[in-house]
């Protein structure tokens, strides 16, 4: 089984949903379950707002979203060109946050919703997110057998 | 998002439908954050009965009240938390902070009863 789609979208918070919504979309194709799919719809959301808010503060830009599956596993890639991050290691931290009104949430959303993500960043350059979820089903299936 | 307010005394109930995101933050920002500001009016009660996704920009406005009404003594009470919508609540830590009912009605009960406002 494999699929892949791309979606090149504005920075634009009206798109946050189409975003999020089409990630669901695609990931259906997998045995994951409703909450499964909300877990992802709300990953992506937080991935995709972060680079509205943190990529591309005073313009708009582009955000590249890749999907795909690959055996039973959902990837999804969601990078930027903007203004990157001074220090990766430093979104780590628990409440890490460089906007006032946000309090370091979104990284801490996707982590805990998908089974692993990856994050890298150039400043000046732009910033990866690689996103990784297995279905719960599949994997209880699987250490069963085991 | 549909937002619609109410004012009991020094209760404010806000009763949202739709998603709390980036895109939609602002109709709360302009609804809500304006009348929590009224004099007097020192607790609310969020009913997101109708609401179907939040992510973290959604708690962020929400914990922004929190922190608004704390310093006036006030609170914020939740109402009606769908599960998606719970668990991400719930992982925010909010409701270490903000009590939960199945109804406005509870709600309010609990403020008359407990004198919170």
């Amino acid at each position: 089984m494999g699929n892949h789609a791309h979606i090149s979208m504005l920075s634009r918070s009206n798109n946050v949903g189409l975003a999020r919504l089409a990630a669901a979309s695609f990931a259906s194709e997998l045995d994951f379950t409703l909450n499964e799919l909300e877990e992802i719809k709300v990953a992506v959301s937080e991935a995709v707002t972060n680079c509205i808010i943190h990529a591309y503060p005073l313009e708009e830009g582009i955000i590249e979203i890749d999907m795909r599956i690959e055996g039973e596993e959902l990837i999804i890639v969601v990078e930027d060109k903007g203004v990157g991050i001074e220090e990766v290691a430093a979104v780590w931290q628990p409440n890490y946050s460089t906007k006032v009104e946000h309090m370091g949430l979104g990284l801490a959303c996707i982590d805990s919703f998908l089974d692993r993500f990856e994050l890298s960043s150039e400043p000046g350059k732009g910033t990866i997110v690689q996103m990784y979820k297995t279905p719960e089903k599949l994997k209880n299936r699987k250490e069963a057998i085991s | 998002m549909d937002i619609t307010t109410e004012l009991e005394g020094n209760i404010l109930i806000a009763r949202l439908a739709g998603e709390l995101d980036i895109e939609t933050v602002q109709a709360f920002r302009e609804k809500v954050v304006p009348e929590t500001e009224r004099p007097g009016v020192k607790t609310l009660i969020l009913n997101l009965n109708k609401v179907s996704f939040i992510d973290s920009t959604g708690i962020g406005a929400i914990l922004g009240r929190y922190r608004f009404l704390e310093k006036k003594g006030g609170k914020v009470l939740l109402v009606g938390l769908k599960a998606p919508v719970k668990k991400i609540i719930k992982m925010a830590g909010l409701l270490e902070i903000m009590p939960e009912y199945s109804s406005e009605e509870k709600a309010l009960n609990e403020i008359g009863e407990g004198r919170i406002a």
